[in-house]
This record gives C-alpha cells, structure tokens and sequence, in this order.
C-alpha cells in the first residue's frame, strides 16, 4: 500500500501502519456516519436556536443583554488549542507510538477542555445569578441553554472517554484497538470544535451583532 | 419512610387495576382485561420457559447471539407479538365508533384516546420499523455475499434498545396510563399543563429507544452495504432490495435525529420547564410539528422502501423474469430518498403558514409520484410475458399494486393544499395513510416472511393456509378502509370517540366487518404458522432454493450455517446465481477452505437492553436513583467491554469443509424440481432454473452439474 | 520528544510526519485568524447590521472548511468518493433542514404578527 492511499475519509493510519489503516476502514467510516447523524442533530438544535432567538424572547432578556463575548473568545481559543493539541497527540502515536508523549499531549488536551467546560459552567453560573437568565425563563433561553449544553455534554463525554483511552493506552499499548478508539475520539475531538464554530458565530456574535 | 424517594410516583392507584375497583365500567374492565392478558402472557412465557427448560437455550442461542439472522428473527418475533396487541386494539376502536353513533359506546374518551395513541405509537415504532430492520437483518447480508454486518455488537445493542421500548409501551398497560396525544404527541396538548400525569412520558422514552436503535441500525447497515459486500460484487449488481436498505439506511441515519430533538425538548419542557413548545414564555409549538415531520415524512419512507425492495425481489421471482428496468429502479429509489426529506410541511399545511409555503411543499410532494410511478411501470412490465405463479407473495404483490396505486392518487390528493385544507384531520387521512402503510409495507413484511421463512428456517409454509390468510387480508383492508375515505368526505373527524351523525353508521359497519375479517386473517397466519412448524418433515426444503431464486442467499443451505458462506462468494453478474445454475456451475466445491472468524456470544446488548429500560421506566415515574444507577450501569457495561480482549472465535476450516461438503452432496443426491411442483412435498430446495426446464432431463439427475475437485 | 524510531517506520515516513505537523500549525494560524476576525468584526464595529451577519456568516464558513482540511484532513483528491459523497451528502441534509426550518418558522411568524 502506497503512503497515500486512503480507504476511509479523514485522520487515518496510511503509510505507518498498513494492516491497522486496513482494519479502519470499517470503523472509521461508520463512525463518520455517526458524526454526520450527530451533526443533524446539531443543525436541528440550530435552527430551533434561530428561531427562537428572535420570536422566543418574551419577557425575558435578549440576547446582547445576556452574553459575554470575552468569555466566548477565551473558550473558542481554548477548544481550538485542545482540538490542536489532540493533534500532536495522534501523530504521536502514528509516528511514534511513544507512550509518554502520547499521554502528555492528552493530557494538555484534556485540562483544555476540562477548562473549556468549566468556563461555560461559569458562565451560565453568571446568566442565572447576575441576569436571572435560566432556561425556565423564555424560549430563546431555553434554546440557547439547550444548543450550548448539548454541545457542553458531548466535550464531557469527549473527555471520560479520553479518561478512560488514557488507561486503555497504559493497559495496552498501541495495539490496533486502541488506536483505532483513538482516532474516533480524535475525529470526535475535532468535530465538536467545528460546531463550537456555529456557536460562536451564530449564538454569541449574531446575538450581539444584531 | 419516605416511599416516594423508593418508588417515585408510583402508587396503589396507578395500577391498571385499581381503576376497575374504584369506578367499575366497561371502559375500564377492557382496560383492566389488557392489563391482566400482559401479566398473564408474561406470566405464561415464564412458566413455559422453565417448564420446557428453555432458559438456557434462550439466553446463550439468541439474546446472547450477534449473529445477524438471529437478531433479524427476533426483530421479526418482537414485531409480531407487538403486532397482535396493536391489530386488536385497531378492532377495538372501530368497534367503540361502531357503537357510539349519539351515544357514548362502551369505552371512555380517555381509553379512547389512549387506544389510538398506542396503536399508532406501537404499529409505527414497533412494529412496522422491527419488522422492515429484522427483515433487512437477515436478509441484506446473505445477498451482498457477508458472512455479517459490519458491527454484529452494535447491531444487537440495535436490537435490545428497541426491546426495551417495545417493553416499556407493555408495562404501560399495567402501570400508569399511557399518552392521549396520538402517535404524534403534539405539545401544548402533551405538555405539562394539559398532560400532567406519565402518559406522555412513556410515549417519550419509549419512542426515544426505539430511534436511538434505529439510528445505530441504520448506520450498522450502510457501512455493511459500503464496505462488505464480496469479491464482484459491484453497487449496481447488488439485488434491489439491498438496494432500498441501503436508502432506508441512509434516512435512518439522517431523520432520526429531529425526532430525537423534539422529544428531548418535549421531556425538557415537562420535566425541567422549559419552553420550546409551551403556550407562554415565548415557546412556539409550531416547531414540535415542524421538527417531528422532518423526522415523520423520511419515515415513512424508512418503512416503504424495503418493502419496495421486497416486491422486486417477490415479482421477478414468481414470475420467473429477471426485473424490468433494474436501472431505472435504483434511480427511482435514490430519488424518492432525497426527495422524502423535502416534504415535510405537507403534514401541516394548515398551520397558517402562507400559501407560497404550502404551493412549495405541494408541488414537491407530487413529485414524488413520479419515481414511484416508475417503479409502478417497472414492476407491471416485469410480470407481462413471465410465467406467473400465484403464490401467496405473488397475490400480495398484485394486490399491492392495485390497491397501492389508488392510496398514491389519494395521496396526490392530499397533496394539493386545497383539498387538504378539507379532508386534513378527518378519516380521509386515516383511510389514506393505512392505504399506503397496509397493502405496501405491512403485506410486503407478509410476503416477505412466506418468501425467506423457507430461507431461514429450512421448510416452507403451508401455501394453503397462506393463501387462505390472504384472501381474508385483502378483502379485510379494503372493507375496513375504503369506508373511511367516505366517511372522511362526510366529515367524520379522526380521533374522535363518538359521533352524532346517523348517516355514518352504514360505512362504520362496514369498517367493522373488514377489522375483523383482517383479524381473522392474522388468525390464520399464525395457524398457518403452527400447522407448517407441525409438518416441517413433509415441508422441509432444506437445499435452500425453493423458488428457483437469483440471487446469493438461494445457494446456501436452510438454514444457513452460522457463517453464511463456506468461502466468500465472487460475482461477476446481477444474478449469480442464477446464471450459475443455468451455465451447470452452481454447487461446485470450492478449492480450498478456509478458518472462519465469528464474533463470540455476549451479555453486553442483552445487559445494555435491560438497563436502558430500567432507565426509562426510572425517568417515566421519577425514580431518580433507578435512574441513576441503571444509567451509570449502562455505561459501565460499555466500557467493561471495551477492556475485553477475545470477542472473537474461529471455525476451523475442518467443519466448514465437513457442513459445506455434506450440503453439497445432499444437493447432488436430489433431482431438481420444475415449477410445477413447487408446491409439492418434492421441493426440497433444488431448482430446474426455468430456463432449462423441458431440455432438463440431464440435469435433474444432478450428477451433470456437480463436478466437483 | 522523543526519539525512538519504531523499527517499522516506512522510508519517507518522517517526512510525512514533518507535513503533517505543518499541516496542524497551519491549520492553528487560520483558525486563530479567522476567529479573531470574527471577534474583531463585532468587537471594533467594522460592520453592522446585515453586512455584519454576512461577513460573520462567511468567516466562519471559511474556518469550518479549515478545520475540516486541517484537522480532520477531508481530502478531497485522495479519498473514496463513494465514501465522501455519503458524508457530503449531510451537507445537502443540513441544508434542507435548516433552511426550511427557518423560512417555515418565519413566515408563520411573521404572519402572526399583530
Ligand atoms: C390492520 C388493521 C388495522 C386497523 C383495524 C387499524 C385501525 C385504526 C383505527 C381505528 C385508527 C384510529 C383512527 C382515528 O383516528 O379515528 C387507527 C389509527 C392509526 N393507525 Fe391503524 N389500523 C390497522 C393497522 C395499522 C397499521 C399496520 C399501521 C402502521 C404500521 C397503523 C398505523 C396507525 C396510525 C399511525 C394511526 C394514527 C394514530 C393517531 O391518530 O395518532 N395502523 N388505526
Ligand atoms: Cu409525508
């Protein structure tokens, strides 16, 4: 097998290891399937979000009066260094299968996202504390808390699957399970910072812009 | 003691029976009669079980299996069984609006409301989407050349997420009430507010299971069709019906996820106070019917295709013709696929959107008429010179295409948002939609089993007793359907309990007769069933090619070993193995065997299954630490599995040779037989391809044909 | 890092590894000026009303492709067609869904406006 034949779209073993690249094809293309099924999923949160930002507001807050565009851009920043980081750490293991720096390069990813979390907590900590804007309140609320937390849950589940690919990583090796899991977790990784993308732009920025 | 933080809100008087006790009425006997036959059959199934000793083998032969034909057979058995509860509560309904002309009838508006809700929720979710995916399950491998799907796990986790809703809807009859707001739970009516109670919740979270499963199926499917089909095999060789499961797997993947926004929302609306879809606080309820018809329309045609793909397969079959216009049935098939997501609105063209809006979604609709019209063609044009044999599938697909077409042009009716404005929630829709969903998917699911049961289980059915169940089918549909689109046109309402027009009464007499001519055919399926399973020495076609078949599936054993196919396959023709047959190569030895590697038996799905359901019951009655733990146990299982190594095991190539060399002998051993006695007891499997019948004295001998090395 | 070659690396292999962490940094660069863009966009008052949304819409249609270049290295030379074409496919999906959902939404609104 040539260093660039692809048998499945995307982050892929070709050239390191033939028999593992082989054994993705499978694997990695259903689970592009699932991002594509979760990405509908996304759209449809969307544009409920569209929506209701406009027609759903009521009595409640729009939302100029309720984001925080500072805390949006360190939280973009900091997803877009984990989706990088996660990067590094998967050449680490396609090069390399190097253990340790494997492992390090997940963890940076993962206190990334970990912080990512936590600062979105924060911030919805602030919304209901400082502008009374909880999920109850309105629509719009309630689309916005809906689209951002759906997005939220699925970085934490990112990162107690990382968790546990770390111990698999430690407890096996590289073997072929392992890096297969590793290169979903990373598509999934990256997937989810191309819809914080769509959060970014079409929440917080249209939401202030207009 | 705090017995709410134990049993959340379940009391005394939730259960099914206490109602009968507290306000004795007939309404709530039936109710409480229903209740009972659910504890009684389950109580049954036990005794059964473990009076047979048949715990074990159930537990390690199927709920343990991955394979792909035993997943496919217990998606088809769980349809039917939930098929039996829902037919009779369709002969249910019509005989309450039967009875309530100006008077209240027998049944309450509330059981009323309950019976439509759950016969739509059940015939929609669980059975007619089970029976398409076992179908798909058992038969789409064997046809591409697989030995499995691509991920045999996943596919029974598919399995055992669908179980468990189908379960839950179950409990719903002894438990608690279920949802009054129809198949379709439209909020603010399921909202808190107006729905307060668990109704709506066991509506929610069955539903929620049921297409979580199909989505995993969906994606288990198209990667299978993408990535497994053997040697030669190209896209455009595939059969048809491959062909259509591969649409539907597409839609699958696609559609279910509106549906599984909306009934997040719904749950977050009633259980958290959100408001996506309440009257007040800026909710629009408008976008529930929105969002649920971006899943609603593709699923319908989730569940038509295959059965489209089944009527190809059964037309070219018994009339022992290739398909007409293999080409032009793909095209149509991919077109109506795309074209299914862009309809929608035709569901609510009188929300008061503005009539450019409908004119787009109208226009669109009809045009879907025209690749199915195509399809219509096709199938007509490859009966005309064939020799027809009118076997049960054969009535069935005739009759679906005169009774389908008439459903179409309805449904080209209904697509012109003036008319609809009329007829829109009256029993003209109810009369076209079992119009389209009976004929064509429910007795395509029918002809589908008479056509593979053979395939899969080694004997045929009794052909009388099919044909016998199909003549009370046929007729049923048309008397207890064909009245409502009258009645609809004189105004009757659907879900509506009771009535206060005379003039109805003659055309709901009518629909009676035909519900029960539709359960006495139901009757006589399962007997056919039964008598068949009794005489299955004198049926028995174990070669596996009772009808002369075309494509992969017909030249393995019934039923099929374990691994499919003794060595992977290679085509290089649309009919493999037909042409096989015909140039005398079919049943050749292969030159070399191979070790085969299957997945092992394992408890995942079965264990995933289980906690899911324990999971949504938790959520229905708020029992916050049954939701909790089944949840975290849930996971737990997935992650335990994840660390296990040695999931697979090997089939030395020892016992594939013996098995295989054995079939093969037995197939040399037997003279083929012609069609004319397809019927009989002389149809062990082995075909004269019709093309060769007269000439064929050489080769019913079989010794011609199976040179082997 | 470090420098254990894996007895099985293939001739050309850390070339291939050099390209691929460019290809990372690069991708990083765009994505950061793209972002910061948006953010400018709004932040500074460049544009406003319509152009705004226009401008923002594009950016970060611009940076989606980034990522998926990038990042999850969609190829569109090198891979299956088959299998791209079933993943593009959710584009025309997302299309269809959204923007019908929004037009549907908002006539009705409209419509219902006093
Ligand atoms: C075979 C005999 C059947 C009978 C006698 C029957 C009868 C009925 C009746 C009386 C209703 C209520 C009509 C109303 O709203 O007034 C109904 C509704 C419905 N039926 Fe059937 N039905 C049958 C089969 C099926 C099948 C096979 C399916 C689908 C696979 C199906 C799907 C539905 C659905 C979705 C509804 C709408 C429920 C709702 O209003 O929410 N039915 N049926
Ligand atoms: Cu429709």
């Amino acid at each position: 097998m040539s260093l660039s034949e692809r048998l499945h779209p995307g982050i892929n073993l070709a050239g390191t290891d033939p028999e593992g690249h082989e054994a993705a094809e499978e694997v990695l293309f259903g689970f592009w399937i699932f991002l594509m099924s979760d990405l509908v999923l996304f759209a449809v949160l969307f544009a409920t979000y569209a929506a209701m930002s406009v027609q759903g507001i009521a009595e409640g807050p729009g939302p100029a009066e309720v984001f925080d565009l500072t805390a949006a851009f360190l939280e973009t920043l900091l997803l877009l260094l984990s989706s990088f980081a996660f990067g590094f750490a998967l050449l680490a293991m396609k090069y390399r299968e190097n253990r340790r720096s494997v492992l390090a390069w997940l963890l940076v990813t993962g206190i990334l996202g970990v912080a990512f979390v936590g600062m979105e907590l924060h911030d919805y900590y602030v919304m209901a504390t400082a502008h009374e804007a909880t999920p109850q309140v309105s629509g719009f609320l309630s689309a916005y808390y809906l689209l951002t937390g759906t997005h939220a849950l699925h970085v934490s589940s990112g990162l107690v699957w990382m968790a546990i690919m770390a111990i698999q990583i430690a407890v096996f090796g590289f073997d072929k399970r392992v890096k297969l899991r590793l290169m979903r977790l990373a598509l999934f990784w990256h997937m989810l910072d191309v819809v914080w993308i769509g959060i970014f732009t079409f929440v917080y920025l249209f939401g202030v812009a207009s | 003691m705090n017995w709410e933080l134990i049993f959340g809100q379940i009391t005394w008087n939730s259960f099914v029976f206490a109602g009968a006790i507290e306000n004795p009425s007939l309404s709530e006997f039936i109710a409480s009669g229903a209740g009972t036959v659910a504890v009684l059959g389950a109580l049954a199934s036990v005794i059964l079980l473990t009076v047979k000793r048949w715990w074990v083998p159930l537990w390690r032969d199927w709920l343990t299996s991955v394979d792909h034909k035993k997943v496919g057979i217990m998606y088809i058995v769980t349809a039917l069984v939930m098929f039996a509860r829902a037919v009779i509560e369709g002969a249910l309904m019509r005989a309450q609006q039967l009875s309530a002309v100006d008077n209240s009838g027998f049944l309450s508006a509330d059981h009323f409301g309950q019976l439509f809700s759950t016969h739509g929720t059940i015939m929609i979710f669980f059975v007619a989407m089970p029976f398409i995916t076992g179908l798909m399950n058992y038969v789409m491998p064997l046809q591409i050349g697989a030995r499995d799907v691509s991920f045999p796990l996943l596919n029974a986790i598919s399995l055992m997420l669908t179980i468990a809703g189908a379960i839950l809807i179950m409990v719903s009859l002894v438990i608690g009430q279920f949802s009054t707001g129809g198949w379709t739970a439209y909020p603010p009516f399921t909202g808190i507010h107006f729905s307060p109670g668990q109704g709506v919740d066991y509506w929610i979270w069955a539903v929620s299971l049921g297409s979580i499963g199909s989505t995993l199926t969906g994606l288990n499917f198209a990667v299978t069709i993408y990535k497994k089909r053997c040697p030669g095999m190209t896209l455009f060789r595939m059969p048809l019906f491959c062909w259509t499961t591969l649409c539907t797997s597409i839609l699958m993947i696609f559609a279910m996820a509106p549906l599984t926004a909306a009934t997040i929302m719904l749950a977050l609306d009633r259980y958290a106070g959100f408001h996506f879809f309440t009257n007040g606080a800026g909710g629009n309820m408008m976008n529930y019917a929105n969002l649920f018809w971006l899943f609603g329309h593709p699923e319908v045609y989730i569940l038509i295709l295959p059965a489209f793909g089944v009527w190809s397969e059964v037309v070219a079959t018994f009339s022992s013709k290739r398909i007409y216009g293999y080409t032009s049935l793909v095209y149509a098939t991919m077109c109506i696929a795309v074209l299914s997501f862009a309809v929608w609105l035709h569901h609510f063209f009188t929300m008061g959107q503005s009539a450019n809006v409908n004119a787009v979604f109208g226009i669109a609709t009809m045009v879907i008429g025209v690749p199915t019209g195509v399809k219509v063609y096709d199938w007509l044009l490859t009966m005309v010179g064939g020799r027809i044999r009118f076997t049960t599938p054969m009535l069935f697909h005739i009759n679906f295409l005169l009774t389908f077409i008439l459903g179409g042009m309805t449904g080209v009716l209904l697509a012109n948002p003036g008319i609809d404005f009329q007829v829109h929630n009256t029993l003209f829709l109810v009369a076209h939609f079992h119009n389209m969903i009976i004929p064509g998917v429910l007795f395509g699911m029918f002809a589908a089993v008479q056509f593979w049961f053979p395939k899969a289980f080694g004997f045929r059915l009794h052909e009388g007793l099919g044909r016998a169940s199909f003549w009370c089918f046929a007729p049923g549909f048309l008397l207890a359907f064909f009245p409502l689109y009258w009645l609809g046109m004189m105004g009757a309402t659907r879900r509506t309990y009771m009535w206060t027009d005379p003039a109805y009464l003659p055309w709901l007499a009518l629909a009676m007769a035909g519900a029960v001519l539709i359960l006495t055919g139901f009757a006589l399926m399962v007997t056919q069933i039964v008598v068949s399973v009794r005489r299955r020495a004198e049926l028995a076609a174990p070669l596996g090619d009772p009808w002369d078949g075309r494509a992969l599936e017909w030249s393995i054993p019934s039923p099929p070993p374990d691994w499919n196919f003794a060595v992977l396959p290679e085509v290089s023709s649309r009919h493999p193995f037909y042409e096989a047959k015909k140039a005398g190569t079919a049943y050749r030895s292969p030159t070399a065997y191979e070790d085969i590697e299957v997945p092992r038996n394992t408890a995942t799905a079965p264990l995933i299954g289980l906690f899911a359901c324990a999971w949504a019951f938790g959520l229905v009655w708020h029992i916050w630490w049954l939701v909790v733990v089944s949840f975290v146990l849930m996971w737990a299982v997935v992650i335990a599995r994840s660390f296990a190594s040695d999931t697979e095991e090997i089939i030395p190539a020892a016992t594939v040779k013996a098995a295989n060399e054995a079939f093969l002998a037995a197939v040399r051993a037997t003279p083929g037989v012609t069609r004319d006695q397809e019927m009989t007891a002389a149809n062990r499997g082995r075909a004269v391809p019709e093309s060769l019948e007269g000439g064929a004295g050489v080769l019913s001998s079989g010794a011609t044909v199976g040179v082997s090395r | 890092m470090s420098n254990r070659v894996p007895a099985d690396i293939m001739p050309g292999a850390y070339e291939e590894e050099r390209r691929e962490r460019l290809s990372y940094v690069i991708g990083l660069i765009l994505a950061l000026t793209l972002t910061a863009g948006a953010f400018a966009v709004v932040w500074l008052d460049l544009l406003s009303g319509g152009a705004a949304l226009a401008v923002l819409g594009l950016l970060a249609f611009i940076q989606a492709v980034v990522h998926l270049r990038f990042f999850l290295h969609i190829d569109l030379e090198r891979s299956h067609r088959d299998d791209l074409m079933l993943i593009l496919f959710t584009v025309l999906i997302l299309l269809i869904m959204v923007s019908g959902t929004v037009w549907i939404l908002y006539d009705q609104h409209v419509r219902m406006m006093p």
